[in-house]
């Protein structure tokens, strides 16, 4: 504690803001390992408990009239999939579980990741790169798959004048290859950043007279990230549709 | 003053995420400027603008994270 009031004296920060993204041991100060009961895994469990209490648990009664848990769910059920139908189609109706589940992962990793002392386990790169990859991997090999050479038309522009159709197959080609990047860089970066912020304001809050401008930031800071969390894992599920769609029809 | 040439490359870098500001604030500006013009059709151009506001703020989130990067990879 004595330490900490002097590093307020001295108007440096009392911890480091990117701390709060290193995944420690819950038990003990050991090597963490891909086995090892850590803050992240502790909070992953949390999510699933939390899907499972709305989505099961909340949802159990089946009413006509729904409670309010289940018509939580139902507009989460609702929402995702008036915008698979909207932006990729009808046709694209089968592929919902595998959009509902990202969209309630993010959402809920997200949402989690604001409680006070929670871990956020999508400012992971490696988490999100997992999720970014699989999108990217599944709609290759459903493009493939469905359309097979065809699939390649999407990189070949018919509306485009003939001496320019090679540059911008290339262009293409690249944006293509970006995508999983972005997908992934997007959602954990708008997340880490959001949290870093948070915690710069929290270590102006050590200063006395910084204290009532920082508390206020914190607060404005916050109510932003909640919109913030909720609008990145609307971006990562529509812009799988999005990506879906252009498996599903690559001639434009 | 103390630090190494890797804090200015940060600090450069993080303009980047300045500019991009400017395209998310573009593209925000114009769906609003259009939404106005034509209210009828603003509902259905809301997923077109979250997405034209995450590629634009991707950018910005790269410079951030290459910032990131030169300061504490």
């Amino acid at each position: 504690m004595a330490t900490e009031t002097e590093a307020a004296s001295e108007g440096g920060l009392v911890f480091h803001p990117l701390d709060q993204f290193i995944p420690t041991s819950l038990f003990g100060n050991g090597a963490v390992h891909w086995y090892t009961p850590s803050n992240l895994t502790l909070w992953l469990a949390i999510l699933v408990l939390a899907v499972v209490g709305v989505f099961v648990l909340g949802s159990r009664g089946r009413g006509i009239v729904p409670s309010r848990m289940q018509s939580v769910g139902e507009l989460m059920y609702g929402f995702v999939y008036k915008m698979i139908e909207d932006v990729t189609g009808k046709d694209a109706v089968k592929y919902f579980p595998y959009i509902m589940t990202l969209f309630v992962f993010v959402l809920f990793a997200n949402y989690l990741a604001l409680l006070p002392m929670s871990y956020s386990p999508t400012s992971m790169i490696a988490i999100t790169a997992v999720l970014g990859f699989g999108v990217f991997i599944a709609i290759t090999v459903l493009g493939f798959v469905k359309h097979g050479a065809a699939f390649l038309g999407l990189f070949w522009m018919k509306d485009a004048p003939g001496f320019l159709r090679p540059i911008i197959a290339i262009i293409e080609v690249i944006s293509y290859f970006v995508r999983p990047v972005s997908l992934s860089i997007r959602l954990a970066g708008n997340i880490t950043a959001g949290h870093v912020v948070i915690k710069v304001f929290a270590g102006f809050a050590a200063l006395t007279l910084a204290s009532p401008a920082a508390i206020l930031g914190i607060v404005a800071i916050y109510g932003l990230e909640i919109l913030v969390a909720g609008i990145q894992a609307y971006v990562f599920t529509i812009l799988t549709c999005v990506y879906l769609k252009d498996a599903l029809h690559p001639a434009h | 003053m103390e630090g190494d040439i890797a804090s200015i490359g940060a600090g450069l870098a993080a303009i980047g995420s300045g500019i991009a500001a400017i395209g998310v604030g573009n593209v925000a500006g114009n769906y609003l400027a259009g939404a106005l013009r034509n209210p009828s059709a603003a509902a259905s151009q809301t997923a077109t603008l979250f997405i034209g506001l995450a590629f634009a703020e991707a950018l910005g989130i790269f410079s951030f994270l290459v910032a990131l990067l030169l300061k504490f990879a």
